[in-house]
């Protein structure tokens, strides 16, 4: 399944799943990463990481290790 | 549960929220900035309590750290649980809860709101920022909410004051208000297996959001304190029970987000418009640019370097101040009192100690300016974005960046600094290495020496000199150290913690003036009232060090002289040649004195200190004096000019410019003749000095950061150790190397 880190500037995808259960992705899910939601990727940090994304609304950055955590539908 | 208790005493009210929703803005309009400032005891969490009197009623108003959420995997987390449920002892039961949430940004906001209705006590919602709602066209039907979560709703723009008297009549009445209705967001299987753990921690029995919290957070810091008290049972009983809860197709831990986000969804659906594509406004375009691959970094560069031209050039006049007004009071001391030990501690005890703080003051106010603009508008987060790539690399984020640049100007606002970043072990990593960068009063240490022992050779037809290569590589060693540093300490003293770097990104928008000031205003006053205290202190201790017990009553009876010959000379009747006699005889007093202040810090208890480590500083290339004038240094590495100046019998009236004191560096000589100094003992020197923790005021800001003597004891004594092998690495290679 792809994951969040794949998808490119301006790109939607919907989430499927956030991987283990631990500090991180307690994080994400806290932060409304959670299955069915839709996240926009907005744009790379100037030196490649972390990424901007857009979701629920807001801008979130991640790290590319962290949203590779994140399962995604194949982005549309 | 929590009904309203009508205790005598002040109304007490905790304010939360998200970070970036004005929490601190809010409380500070709530409070008129009367606010007391500390420390929760054993944690690094700051406590501000504000003490009002709305409508005759006294109400303390508790401001919590900024949060995502109430699930607290640390101490420090635990710190506002045990607040909002009335267990921290130093602030005693709460009467209701303010939560301010971002009206731009309810979905998420709420999650936080849905966690605090279940601690059971009266609760008040303010929808911040409601200005920036209308901006993104979210509407939000206000009533509608308040009849939903059956709970008193509040618009504010706090930065404009806007519905802040609102606020401020809702805490009143919140003394009247019923305990919330508690939502029940998760499944029934979930609540079933909280009934069961309710009665079997049945003694004591424990608030409901405890047990709720030791279901959801495997390995929390809850389940971590009862398991201790209670026994391993319990983490069997937990994980059977989390089991189950998975079976049912309830995964610990998603369960909590999809149940709160969920019921946060159903909670707005209807009442408030949420545009289904966010609206894109000037700040979404200004973020474009200001993230972009090349923009993004030139504009971060500027910046950076605005800031810190600031805190290193900016802020040297207003010093100069502080110094000029140190000299005035001495002189007023002089004329009033009589040269003698009182006089001795007041000039270079009380006065030297209160210019010691109040000199950092500068650039205190003006980094806190900076940061506080660049917060305030919504930069400070993307800073951190431009920069984490590369602080990944020294196992840090790119929110340690600013405190760390702004170490080189000062160690002391740059670990003040780090109240920006949460995540505690990149905070304490980042405050630990700070001192090594190497701050603008390692300078004058470098240029003396450099320009006195390093030949000045010149490469590529001048533009390049061998002094100012000695001065770029002394300047840069701090940094270069401090990286297998912080790696060692993220491998040894924090390890396991993670450190996620899932940080939202503020919209942007104009800095107010009211906030910026605030800021600077609270962070000079913590200083001042928290660190300052320990820095007088310091300073008071060694002027006792070089002043006792040497018998002083010679020098005392000289200063006398000389100032009496002082008065004569000045008479305006004196005939030139008596005037003459009187310079040559005041030439001669002050040759004596100065000879005299040389033996009596040698005999001062910081003299013998000198004697007795020689052995120890030896194969550094060092000598007494050497040691005497670093000794000295300890607590403000500054001073090693002037105290080689007394000790080289120049009186302490020396910089680093002084022909002076380079000459009698040039000539001084060990015993058998040869020279004390050469370039590889200078390179010994300025080596020790940019390893070493020699700033007493660094300490302690570190004591009042960190809230234990722990980590400043640790500072201090790592970077000794430090400076001490790299000194006696570089001198005995240097003789190694010079034959």
């Amino acid at each position: 399944m792809p994951t969040l880190d794949t998808l490119h500037d301006g790109q939607v995808a919907r989430i499927r799943d956030v991987v283990g259960d631990d500090a991180i992705a307690v994080r994400l899910m806290e932060m409304g990463l959670t299955d069915g939601e839709f996240i926009e990727f907005v744009g790379r940090a100037p030196l490649g990481d972390p990424i901007e994304f857009q979701i629920r609304g807001y801008r979130l950055s991640l790290r590319s290790e962290e949203a590779r955590r994140v399962l995604i539908d194949s982005a549309d | 549960m929590a009904e309203p208790t009508h205790r005598t005493g002040p109304h007490r009210v905790a304010l939360i929220g998200n970070p970036n929703t004005g929490k601190s803005t809010l409380f500070n309009a709530l409070t008129g900035m009367q606010a007391r400032i500390g420390n929760f005891p054993g944690v690094t969490v700051e406590k501000k309590i504000g003490r009002v009197h709305f409508e005759n009623r006294t109400v303390e108003l508790i401001d919590l750290p900024g949060t995502y959420s109430l699930s607290p995997r640390t101490l420090d987390e635990m710190v506002s649980v045990e607040v909002l449920l009335g267990r921290q002892k130093d602030i005693g039961q709460l009467d209701a809860v303010v939560c301010i949430v971002d009206a731009s940004n309810l979905e998420r906001n709420l999650y936080l709101v849905s966690q605090v209705l279940d601690l059971g006590l009266p609760a008040i919602l303010v929808l911040n920022m409601w200005d920036v709602a209308q901006a993104r066209q979210v509407s939000i039907d206000v009533e509608g909410l308040r009849q939903r979560l059956k709970m008193p709703v509040v618009i504010c723009e706090a930065h404009r004051r806007m519905g802040v008297s609102d606020l401020r009549q809702a805490i009143v009445n919140s003394d009247s208000l019923p305990a919330p209705k508690r939502f029940e967001p998760f499944p029934d299987e979930f609540y079933k297996e909280c009934q069961t753990l309710d009665e079997q921690l049945s003694d004591p029995k424990q608030p409901f959001y405890l047990i709720e919290r030791l279901l959801l957070d495997p390995g929390g810091q809850i389940e971590t304190d009862l398991v201790a008290q209670t026994g391993p049972e319990l983490a069997g009983q937990l994980k059977e029970a989390r089991d189950r809860l998975k079976l049912a197709g309830f995964r610990v831990p998603i369960v909590e987000a999809k149940s709160r986000y969920a019921w946060a969804r159903e909670v707005l659906s209807g009442i408030a418009s949420i545009p289904r594509t966010r609206v894109r406004t000037g700040s979404d375009r200004l973020d474009r640019w200001l993230t972009h691959r090349v923009f993004g970094l030139v504009v971060f560069a500027l910046l950076m370097f605005v800031v810190f031209q600031a805190l290193y050039t900016w802020a040297a006049p207003v010093m100069e101040l502080v110094e000029v007004a140190q000299s005035f009071a001495s002189d007023n001391v002089s004329a009033r009192v009589e040269p003698g030990p009182l006089r001795s501690l007041l000039i270079d005890g009380a006065i030297a100690g209160v210019g010691g703080v109040l000199v950092f003051l500068p650039q205190i106010a003006l980094l806190f300016f900076f940061i506080a603009v660049l917060e305030d508008c919504g930069y400070l987060a993307r800073a951190a974005f431009v920069m984490d790539r590369l602080m990944t690399k020294l196992g840090l984020s790119g929110k340690s960046f600013v405190p760390l640049m702004s170490s080189f100007a000062c160690a002391i606002p740059g670990v003040m600094a780090t109240r920006v970043i949460e995540n505690r072990r990149d905070r304490m990593i980042t405050i630990l290495v700070a001192p090594l960068m190497s701050c603008s009063a390692r300078l004058p240490v470098y240029v003396l020496l450099t320009t006195v022992f390093v030949p000045p050779v010149a490469y590529l037809g001048g533009a390049i000199g061998l002094q100012g290569i000695v001065l770029f590589g002394m300047s840069s060693l701090g940094a270069l150290v401090a990286v297998p540093v912080a790696w060692l300490l993220s491998k040894t003293f924090f390890k396991g913690e993670t450190s996620p770097f899932v940080m939202e990104l503020p919209s942007y928008k104009w800095p107010s003036a009211r906030i910026v000031l605030a800021r600077v205003y609270d962070r000079s006053k913590a200083f001042v009232v928290r660190a300052g205290t320990l820095i007088f202190a310091t300073t008071i201790l060694v002027w006792a060090a070089a002043y006792f017990p040497a018998d002083h009553t010679e020098l005392h009876q000289l200063e006398t002289q000389v100032e009496q010959l002082q008065v004569q000379a000045a008479e305006p009747t004196q005939e030139p040649g008596n005037r003459e006699s009187i310079e040559q005889e005041l030439e001669e007093l002050s040759t004596r004195q100065n000879h005299l202040s040389a033996a009596l810090i040698e005999a001062s208890f910081l003299g013998q200190a000198g004697h007795a480590i020689e052995p120890v500083v030896r194969p550094l290339g060092w000598d007494w004096k050497i040691g005497v004038g670093v000794l000295a240094s300890f607590p403000a590495r500054e001073v090693i000019i002037s105290t080689l100046g007394t000790i080289y019998s120049l009186g302490g009236e020396v910089d680093e410019e002084s022909d002076g004191l380079k000459d009698r560096l040039r000539a001084s000589r060990h015993e058998d003749g040869t020279p004390v100094y050469n370039v590889v003992v200078a390179c010994s020197i300025m080596v020790f000095f940019a390893l070493c923790a020699q700033c007493a005021s660094t300490l302690m800001i570190i004591r009042r950061e960190t809230n234990s003597w722990l980590w400043p004891a640790f500072t201090f004594a790592y970077m000794t150790g430090l400076a001490y092998v790299g000194a006696l690495l570089t001198y005995q290679a240097g003789m190694l190397l010079l034959g």
